[in-house]
C-alpha cells in the first residue's frame, strides 16, 4: 500500500486502518515484507522471514474477518528466535540447534497466534541471548539502523532493529538481564520488561529461568501496553507464572502530577557517557514539568549485583544448556566413536565462544567446594538488591535511570573484552535480579543515536510504568524513523536465512 | 586463583571439549571474571537469607491428569540417529 | 540369640559384624509422569508416551503432580517420618542418555520428610531401622544396549533410549546403617515392599523394577561405635541376589581389612552366576552433581491440616496387622507375618474367617493349599475361583467332620478344576467322610478277620500294630472313613 510509513506507523494505527476498512491485513503484512526486502540486507534482523505463510495467513485473516475478529487479528509481529514456534525450525542463533524444528509453540507466542496476529519471521539474538550486542550470534551480526557500522544492543537485537528498521511493526524480546531494555534503547525504540512470572516462560528456550521473562518492543508505550496485555497471564505449563493482580490498563496519562521519582546516585556514579547524561538529566527535568518530583535515592548494592548476576545467571545457563548433548535433537558431531566424544564434541562445536565462558563460570560456580563462595553468596547478595528496591519503594513510586550507559557503539568493539561487554547491562541487571517491571524508552540522540530513558517500578505495578513512560513520551516526541546513516560502512556478514517448511497454520 | 587443570576438570563436568588454545584463553577470561565476581566476598552476607525465587509463590502443582503427548512421529523427528523406534546414542563402553 | 549375634562373623583375627544401609526406589502407579500430563504405563511400544517436558526440548518446564505428593506423603507417614512443612526441589546434574535434561529434578536438603523409623520382623525378633529421609524424584528413561553380552554396556556397539519410562515419578527412602545382617536387609525390603503396596501408592512389581534397591555395607569390630568404610551395591530388584550379593561382599571386606588392607570406597556389581561383586568401571569423574534449587519449580508447603488428612486416611499398616493377628486369631508371629504382611493376602483371610470357621484351621488352609495354588496359578490374593466363602466352607466341612483332611485337599483341587462349591464337590464324587457307625464296623471285621498274625501281635501287646490295621480300613474304605471312628471301633474290637 502506498504511503504506509512503516517507520512511523504504530500498532494502535495500523489497528484503527484495519478496523476501518482503510486498509487489508495483506496490505499492512506486505508494507512490512516489502521493507524487509528493502533494508534487510543491511540490518540482518531475521534469522528467519516466514514471508509466504505470512502473505498466506494474512489474507486467510482478511477474508474470514468476521470470524477472526480480534484486537490483535491481522498485525504483523516479529519473533525473537528463542521462542519455540512448532513447523517453524527455532534456532536461538546457535549452530547446536540448527534445522530444529520444534514440535510446540512459546505460550506467549500461541496467544498471539490464537489472537490471529500474523508472525513475520524469527529475528536473530546472541546466542542462547547471552550477549549485549546481538555480535554472539552463530549466523549474522545485526546491525542498528541509526548507524549500521553499530550494534543493535542484545541480545533482543534482531527484534529490536527489526522494530527500529520498520521491519516489523512491533516484536517480541526476552530479557535476561536488559536483554529487551539495552536494545531497545539503542535502537529508539520502546521495550518493556513485565514482572517476574507475569508472562509464561514455557517454550521460552531458558537462559536463566529465574531472571528470564518475554516482553515487548514496539514503537510506542501504547503499543507496548497492548502487546503485554495479550502475551500474560498465568501458564498451567509454568509453575513460575501468576495471574496479575489487576489488569494492564491501556496508558492515556498525560500528567504525572504527584509522581515520585528516585535517581539511584549509584547508577550515576560510573561510566555514564555525557550525551547519555544530559538526555538523562533532560528527561529528569521533563518529569518536574509534568508535575512529577525527583529525588536522589541510593541502592547500595548496586555494585555487587553485577558480580553476582554473572553467578547467578551462568549457573541457571550451565544446567539450562546441559540439555542440548546430540541425543534427541539438533547438532551431533558426526563420527564421535563413543558417547563420552559425542557429548564433548558435539557441545564443543556446537556451542559458541560466549556461550561456553558461562556454561563454564556456572559449572565452575557450582562445582563441589564453591557452592557457598559463588552460588550461595550470589543469592544473598540477590536477597540485598531486592531489599534495596524495598526499601527505595517506601519512599519514591517509579525509579529512573539510563537505560544503557553508552549510545550503540561500533560493530566489534567490545568482542574482545568479555567484561566490559558485561558492564553495559549496569543499570538494567538489578531488575531482573529483584523481578520487577521495568521500561525503555527513547528520550532523545546523542551523536545521532538515540538514548533510553529507564523506569523501574515494584512488582506488578506494570500501569505506573506505562502510565508515566506514556506521558513522557508524549511530551518527549521522539521520532522514531532512523536515518540508515552507514558512517562506518561497515560489510555486513553472515547470510540471511532460509525459509522453512512452514507451519501448519 | 583459577588454573589450566580447574579449567579442564569444568570443562569435563560441562561435556565440552576445548581446543588447546580455546583453554589457555579461557583460563585467562575466566579468571578475570571471577577476580571482578570476588568482589562479592566483601560483603559480610551470612545474617542474609538466600533468594531463589522473586515471587513469593509456592504450592503450585498440577492434577494427576492424562493429556495427549506427542506422536511417535513426532518425538523422533529431530532425532539425529534412530534406530528400533528409539533415540540411537554410540557405545557407551 | 538375635538378629545381631547372628549376623556376626568370626575372622581370623578377631569378630566381625556388618552394618548395612538401604536405599529403596519406588515408582508410583500414578496417572502421569512426576513433571508432566504423558501417561505412566508398562510395556507400551518405545517412545508413545512423550512430549516436550519429559523430552527435555528447550524451553519445556515441569509442573508438580499433585498425586505424587499425596503419594509420597503417605509412604513418609507411614515410615513414621516428620513430613517437613517447606520442601524444595534441586536440580541434580549430570550427563547420562537416559537422563534427558542432563539434570534429575531431585530433592537435595529440603526434602519431603526426615526422621522416620520401620519396624521389620527378623524370626521372632522386632527390629527397627531408622528412615534418614523420604524424597521425590523422576525416573530415568530405559536404555537398551545392542551388540554386546545380553543387555550389557560392556562390549555393546550402540544403544538406544526409549522415554517412555522418563519422568515417572519415584520416591527414593534411605535408612540410617542400622541392619544388622544380609538375612535381615531381605526381611526389611520385603516387609517394606509389603507396606508400600498396602499404602496403594505402588504396586512394587519386581519384574518391571517398580521397586529398586542400593544397599552399603561395611564391617567393623564387634562392638566398635565405628563406621567403616562402605562399598555400594546398586540397582538390585531381587531380593535374594540382594541378600546373596550382601552374604559374599562381607567376607571379601573382612579378608581385606584381616590382610591390613583398606577397602575402597566404590560401586560394586553382583554377578549372581559367579556369586561374587566385582568394581564397577569407575566414571569419567568423580561425582559432582552441582545441586541448585531448581528455579522453574517453587517451594511445597505442607499444609499441617492436609497432612493430618492424608495421615488419617492412611490404612492398617501390615507391621499392626501381624499384631492384631496374632492377638485376635491367636496366630503363631510367622503365621501372622506371612498371612498378615501382604494386605491382599490378610485381606483375603479376614473374609474367610469372617463366615464364622475357626481362625487357626483358616490360616492353616489359606497358608497351606491356598497359597500354594496361588503360587502355581500366578494369581494374586483375592483372584480366581476359590472365594473366601468357598475355603470357608470347605474349613466347615473339615471342623465338622464331613470330610477328612486329606480328602478336603482333593476338594479344594477339584473345585479349582470344577468351579464348583465344595458341598457339590464332595457330594459328586463321594468324598465324604465315613461315619456310619455300622458300616465301619462291618469293615473293621473285616479286617480284624484278614489279619489274624497281626491281631494276635497286637493283643500280645504290640501296640504299634494298630497304625497298620487302621490304614487297612482306610485303604479298604477308600480313606473316608472317619480315622478317629475306625480307631475307637478297632480298639473295641481287638480289646474284646
Amino acid at each position: 500500500m502506498e504511503g504506509l510509513d512503516t517507520l512511523r506507523l504504530t500498532a494502535r494505527e495500523a489497528k484503527k486502518l484495519l478496523v476501518d476498512g482503510e486498509i487489508s491485513s495483506a496490505e499492512l503484512t506486505k508494507a512490512y515484507l516489502d521493507q524487509i526486502a528493502a533494508v534487510e540486507d543491511r540490518v540482518r534482523a531475521y534469522i528467519l522471514v516466514t514471508a509466504d505463510n505470512a502473505a498466506k495467513y494474512s489474507t486467510k485473516v482478511d477474508r474470514e474477518m468476521q470470524a477472526m475478529r480480534g484486537p490483535l487479528a491481522g498485525l504483523p509481529i516479529a519473533v525473537k528466535d528463542n521462542m519455540v514456534t512448532e513447523g517453524v525450525t527455532t534456532t536461538c542463533a546457535s549452530r547446536i540447534l540448527n534445522n530444529y524444528m520444534p514440535v510446540y509453540t512459546a505460550t506467549a507466542v500461541r496467544q498471539l497466534w490464537d489472537d490471529h496476529v500474523v508472525m513475520l519471521g524469527k529475528t536473530n539474538l546472541d546466542e542462547f541471548a547471552m550477549g549485549s550486542s546481538t555480535e554472539n550470534s552463530s549466523f549474522q551480526t545485526t546491525r542498528n539502523p541509526w548507524d549500521l557500522g553499530t550494534v543493535p544492543g542484545g541480545s533482543s537485537g534482531g527484534s529490536a532493529a527489526a522494530v527500529a528498521a520498520g521491519e516489523a511493526l512491533w516484536g517480541l524480546g526476552s530479557d535476561t538481564g536488559g536483554s529487551i531494555r539495552q536494545p531497545a534503547a539503542l535502537c529508539g525504540v520502546v521495550g518493556m520488561k513485565p514482572t517476574y512470572g507475569l508472562v509464561s516462560r514455557y517454550g521460552l528456550i531458558a537462559f536463566a529461568s529465574s531472571l528470564d521473562q518475554i516482553g515487548p518492543l514496539t514503537r510506542s508505550v501504547y503499543d507496548c501496553a497492548l502487546l503485554l496485555r495479550h502475551i500474560m497471564g498465568k501458564d498451567p505449563h509454568d509453575a513460575t507464572s501468576v495471574t496479575a493482580p489487576a489488569p494492564v490498563d491501556l496508558p492515556s496519562a498525560e500528567r504525572l502530577d504527584g509522581l515520585r521519582v528516585g535517581i539511584p546516585r549509584e547508577y550515576l556514579a560510573v561510566g555514564i557517557e555525557a550525551g547519555v547524561r544530559s538526555r538523562f538529566d533532560e528527561t529528569v527535568a521533563l518529569v518536574e514539568e509534568l508535575g512529577g518530583s525527583c529525588v536522589e535515592v541510593s541502592l547500595p548494592h548496586t555494585e555487587y549485583a553485577l558480580p553476582a548476576y554473572y553467578i547467578i545467571a551462568p549457573a541457571e545457563a550451565s544446567a539450562n544448556l546441559a540439555r542440548f548433548d546430540g541425543v534427541r535433537y539438533g547438532y551431533r558431531a558426526a563420527d564421535a566413536g563413543d558417547l563420552l566424544t559425542m557429548y564433548e564434541r558435539t557441545r564443543g562445536e556446537g556451542f559458541g565462544p560466549e556461550v561456553k565462558r558461562r556454561i563454564m563460570i556456572g559449572t565452575y560456580a557450582l562445582s563441589a567446594g564453591y557452592y557457598d563462595a559463588y552460588y550461595g553468596r550470589a543469592q544473598r547478595v540477590r536477597t540485598l538488591v531486592r531489599r534495596d528496591f524495598d526499601e527505595v519503594f517506601a519512599e519514591v513510586d517509579l525509579v529512573a535511570s539510563p537505560t544503557s550507559p553508552t549510545v550503540a557503539f561500533p560493530v566489534g568493539a567490545r568482542t574482545g573484552d568479555p567484561l566490559a561487554m558485561y558492564m553495559s547491562d549496569l543499570c538494567t541487571i538489578p531488575v531482573n535480579l529483584a523481578g520487577l517491571p521495568a521500561i525503555s524508552i527513547p528520550c532523545g540522540l546523542s551523536d545521532g543515536l538515540p538514548v533510553g530513558f529507564q523506569l523501574i517500578g515494584p512488582a506488578f505495578s506494570e500501569n505506573r510504568v506505562l502510565g508515566a513512560a506514556h506521558a513522557l513520551e508524549a511530551a518527549l516526541g521522539f521520532d522514531t524513523a532512523p536515518p540508515f546513516r552507514d558512517a562506518a560502512a561497515a560489510r555486513v556478514t553472515g547470510a540471511a536465512g532460509h525459509e522453512s517448511a512452514g507451519p501448519a497454520r | 586463583m583459577i588454573g589450566e587443570d580447574d579449567v579442564r576438570y569444568v570443562a569435563r563436568l560441562a561435556r565440552l571439549r576445548l581446543e588447546q588454545d580455546e583453554m589457555r584463553r579461557m583460563t585467562a577470561e575466566l579468571a578475570k571474571i571471577l577476580a571482578h565476581i570476588d568482589k562479592m566476598s566483601e560483603l559480610d552476607t551470612s545474617a542474609v537469607p538466600p533468594t531463589a525465587h522473586v515471587l513469593d509463590l509456592v504450592d503450585v502443582t498440577r492434577a494427576d491428569r492424562v493429556e495427549p503427548g506427542l506422536s511417535r512421529e513426532d518425538a523422533l523427528r529431530n532425532a539425529p540417529a534412530v534406530a528400533d523406534d528409539s533415540f540411537r546414542i554410540p557405545r557407551m563402553g | 540369640m538375635t538378629a545381631a549375634t547372628d549376623a556376626i562373623v568370626r575372622g581370623a583375627t578377631r569378630d566381625w559384624e556388618p552394618v548395612i544401609g538401604l536405599e529403596v526406589h519406588v515408582e508410583l502407579d500414578t496417572a502421569t509422569k512426576m513433571f508432566c500430563s504423558c501417561a505412566v504405563t508398562k510395556g507400551d511400544p518405545p517412545n508413545t508416551h512423550t512430549c516436550p517436558v519429559c523430552l527435555a526440548h528447550p524451553g519445556a518446564l515441569p509442573v508438580v503432580n499433585q498425586r505424587a505428593v499425596e503419594y509420597a506423603t503417605r509412604i513418609a507417614l507411614a515410615l513414621n517420618c516428620t513430613v517437613r512443612p517447606r520442601n524444595v526441589f534441586h536440580r541434580k546434574n549430570y550427563f547420562y542418555p537416559d537422563l534427558p535434561k542432563a539434570y534429575q529434578i531431585s530433592q537435595f536438603d529440603e526434602p519431603l520428610a526426615v526422621d522416620g523409623w520401620f519396624e521389620y520382623w527378623v524370626g521372632d525378633e522386632k527390629l527397627r531401622c531408622r528412615v534418614n529421609r523420604v524424597h521425590m524424584e523422576e525416573d530415568a528413561a530405559k536404555l537398551v544396549h545392542a551388540g554386546g553380552e545380553a543387555g550389557r554396556i560392556a562390549g555393546s556397539d550402540s544403544s538406544v533410549v526409549d522415554f517412555n519410562r522418563g519422568g515417572t515419578p519415584l520416591i527414593e527412602i534411605v535408612t540410617e546403617p542400622d541392619i544388622p545382617s544380609p538375612a535381615a536387609a531381605r526381611e526389611f525390603l520385603q516387609q517394606m515392599r509389603d507396606l508400600v503396596v498396602e499404602l496403594g501408592v505402588s504396586a512394587c512389581t519386581m519384574e518391571e523394577g517398580q521397586v529398586r534397591w542400593d544397599a552399603n555395607i561395611s564391617v567393623r569390630p564387634v562392638g566398635s561405635g565405628e563406621l567403616g568404610t562402605r562399598t555400594e551395591l546398586k540397582n538390585m530388584n531381587s531380593f535374594r541376589f540382594l541378600q546373596q550379593a550382601l552374604e559374599s561382599e562381607l567376607p571379601r571386606q573382612i579378608a581385606v581389612l584381616e590382610a591390613g588392607g583398606r577397602i575402597d570406597q566404590e560401586t560394586l556389581h553382583f554377578d549372581p552366576d559367579t556369586g561374587t561383586t566385582t568394581p564397577l568401571r569407575s566414571k569419567e569423574e568423580a561425582h559432582d552433581y552441582r545441586y541448585f534449587p531448581e528455579p522453574d519449580l517453587v517451594p511445597l508447603v505442607m499444609d499441617p491440616a492436609w497432612v493430618d488428612e492424608v495421615r488419617a486416611a492412611l490404612p492398617e499398616l501390615p507391621a499392626a496387622r501381624v499384631v492384631r493377628f496374632m492377638e485376635r486369631y491367636g496366630l503363631a508371629r510367622a503365621d501372622a507375618l506371612v498371612i498378615g504382611g501382604p494386605g491382599a493376602l490378610a485381606r483375603f483371610y479376614e473374609a474367610v474367617v469372617a463366615e464364622g470357621v475357626d481362625p487357626k484351621l483358616a490360616a492353616n488352609w489359606t497358608m497351606g493349599e491356598y497359597l500354594a495354588h496361588l503360587n502355581a496359578a500366578g494369581l494374586e490374593p483375592g483372584h480366581g475361583h476359590v472365594t473366601p466363602e468357598r475355603l470357608a466352607a470347605l474349613v466347615r466341612l473339615v471342623a465338622d467332620g464331613v470330610v477328612s483332611t486329606s480328602a478336603a485337599k482333593d476338594v479344594f483341587a477339584k473345585m479349582i478344576e470344577e468351579r464348583g462349591e465344595p458341598a457339590d464337590v464332595v457330594e459328586r464324587h463321594g468324598l465324604a467322610q465315613l461315619s456310619d457307625v455300622a458300616a465301619l464296623e462291618a469293615a473293621v471285621a473285616e479286617v480284624v478277620a484278614g489279619h489274624p498274625s497281626q491281631v494276635e501281635q497286637y493283643r500280645a501287646g504290640k501296640q504299634q500294630v494298630l497304625g497298620f490295621l487302621v490304614g487297612q480300613v482306610m485303604k479298604a474304605t477308600g480313606g473316608r472313613a472317619n480315622p478317629k471312628l475306625v480307631n475307637d471301633l478297632l480298639r473295641t474290637a481287638l480289646d474284646r
